[in-house]
């Protein structure tokens, strides 16, 4: 089973656990409704589209209401180091949580110890954490975009809004920035790179690049990647190995993103609408 | 020739330790207050900057304000009559982490995106209305998309304004970039 841990940005959410569906176009945890604008939201809708064309239980969702305060993001980490060691979760990711090096080693340590491992995914807030807290490899994927990347390649930077000059010159050598993050161990056992090329890689190297079909405005489109990260954590549930279910989801995405005849206004609700069509062209 | 360089290279160490000792920062709770702070210091014309904080008081997402130690007494009376205080204040030994200065800016034809560090902010040329706004790990930003978008860039709030954490402060400088190669 798969679970998916964020925010939402409405200050007066308690932690909410519960199975995430779809009501009136809207992702429904614990009774409450959320648009699925950006975010933790479009993750789950994304992770949601692809258990439901494959015929898998619908993901359980750990949210709580953050409006950038960290005080929403410090319960549900309370929250997860009482209850997650009771789960039996086969699939852990982790998304828009304040990054907090101390909570995110209390959740780790409790993870840890787990009767059986989940496969855990790190993105967003939570994978800033995890790279600076120095536990990076006990991550089985992040998925970082090219701006992430530089910040995963530069060992001395918390936060990437402090990645060096030197390293963001290097944005064009991609797979030279994953290098250098194994490097330094700050990249999990499988990276999955999002930009105008997806790179999937892990600490041997580059295992595949898909570049195709193009659609370039998606960069600008938020929530393209928090859909990235829920198809492929669906997908990883599915009992798919991290390499070939990145490889997928990427495709996936891209294919989503080119049926909804994207610009770089379009909203994210358009391309999860066509994730079902993807997921039939690919699988 | 060695010799010499030698000395050259001692000097302009010493100095840099020497300047740095003259500079202080302030911790403050949250990002929030580091921006409050950062705004009611440069409205006063004080000599501050916003910078990364040294290792040992990291916590994950957060900033500093370094600061002239000489002008500590009005700094603090300043800050106190606007009902703000620092957590801790404590002179600078060590050099600091700059915020990224550096800006991309993509032209997709009728739009434009500008990234700031992580940060996307998407506008339309013709309208100057922004239409997305992407990237980002911090619980802000969702929020701050969902104000700013649909909004022109004269009528939108500042990021700065309304965001908390280092994912919005970098948000803050990709939209006054934006407004620069937009509005000048």
């Amino acid at each position: 089973m798969l679970a998916i841990v964020g925010t939402v940005p409405d200050p007066n959410i308690p932690v909410l656990m519960g199975e995430a569906t779809m009501e009136f176009q809207q992702v429904a945890v614990a009774g409450r409704r959320f648009p699925i604008n950006r975010g933790t939201p479009a993750l789950l809708a994304a992770a949601i589209q692809v258990c439901r064309v494959l015929g898998e239980p619908l993901p359980v969702a750990f949210l709580v209401g953050d409006i950038g305060l960290g005080d929403g993001s410090r319960r549900l980490y309370r929250f997860l180091t009482e209850k997650i060691g009771l789960t039996t979760f086969d699939v852990i990711a982790f998304h828009y949580l304040q990054p907090d090096v101390d909570w995110h080693n209390r959740v780790l340590f409790t993870i840890e110890e787990m009767a059986k491992r989940p496969v855990l995914i790190a993105d967003a807030g939570f994978m800033y954490a995890a790279k600076m807290s120095g536990e990076a490899a006990a991550y089985d994927l992040f998925t970082p975009d090219i701006g992430e990347l530089t910040f995963l390649a530069d060992e001395e930077a918390p936060h990437p809004f402090y990645t060096r000059g030197f390293i963001i010159h290097k944005e064009n050598e991609v797979e030279e920035l994953i290098a250098r993050a194994y490097r330094f161990r700050n990249a999990a056992k499988y990276l999955l790179v999002k930009g105008n090329r997806d790179y999937i890689a892990f600490d041997n190297g580059i295992l595949n690049i898909v570049d195709h079909p193009g659609a370039e405005a998606m960069e600008a489109i938020g929530g393209t990647g928090d859909t990235l990260t829920g198809i492929v954590a669906a997908l990883v549930n599915s009992r798919m190995n991290v390499g070939d279910a990145s490889t997928k989801a990427a495709k996936i995405n891209r294919i989503a993103g080119v049926y909804a005849m994207p610009t770089p206004a379009t909203q994210i609700a358009e391309i999860i609408e066509q994730i079902p069509g993807a997921i039939k062209k690919i699988i | 020739m060695a010799f010499f360089n030698f000395f050259k290279r001692k000097k302009t160490e010493d100095s840099k330790s020497f300047r740095q000792s003259e500079r202080g920062l302030l911790v403050f709770e949250n990002t929030s207050e580091v921006i409050r702070a950062e705004n009611i210091l440069k409205a006063e014309g004080r000599a501050v900057r916003v910078m990364g904080p040294p290792p040992e008081i990291r916590t994950g997402c957060d900033l500093v304000i370094e600061f002239p130690l000489m002008d500590s007494l009005n700094i603090m009376r300043l800050l106190r009559n606007k009902d703000l205080s620092p957590l801790q204040v404590a002179p600078v030994t060590s050099p600091l982490l700059e915020p990224v200065g550096l800006f991309q800016t993509t032209d997709f034809g009728r739009y434009l995106m500008v990234r700031a560090a992580n940060m996307k902010l998407t506008i339309d040329k013709e309208t100057q209305v922004i239409v997305n706004v992407s990237g980002g790990g911090c619980p802000d930003v969702p929020y701050l998309a969902s104000v700013l978008v649909g909004k022109t860039l004269a009528e939108s709030p500042k990021p700065r304004e309304l965001g908390h954490t280092l994912c919005g402060y970098a948000l803050d400088l990709a939209y006054n970039e934006m407004r620069k190669k937009c509005l000048l």
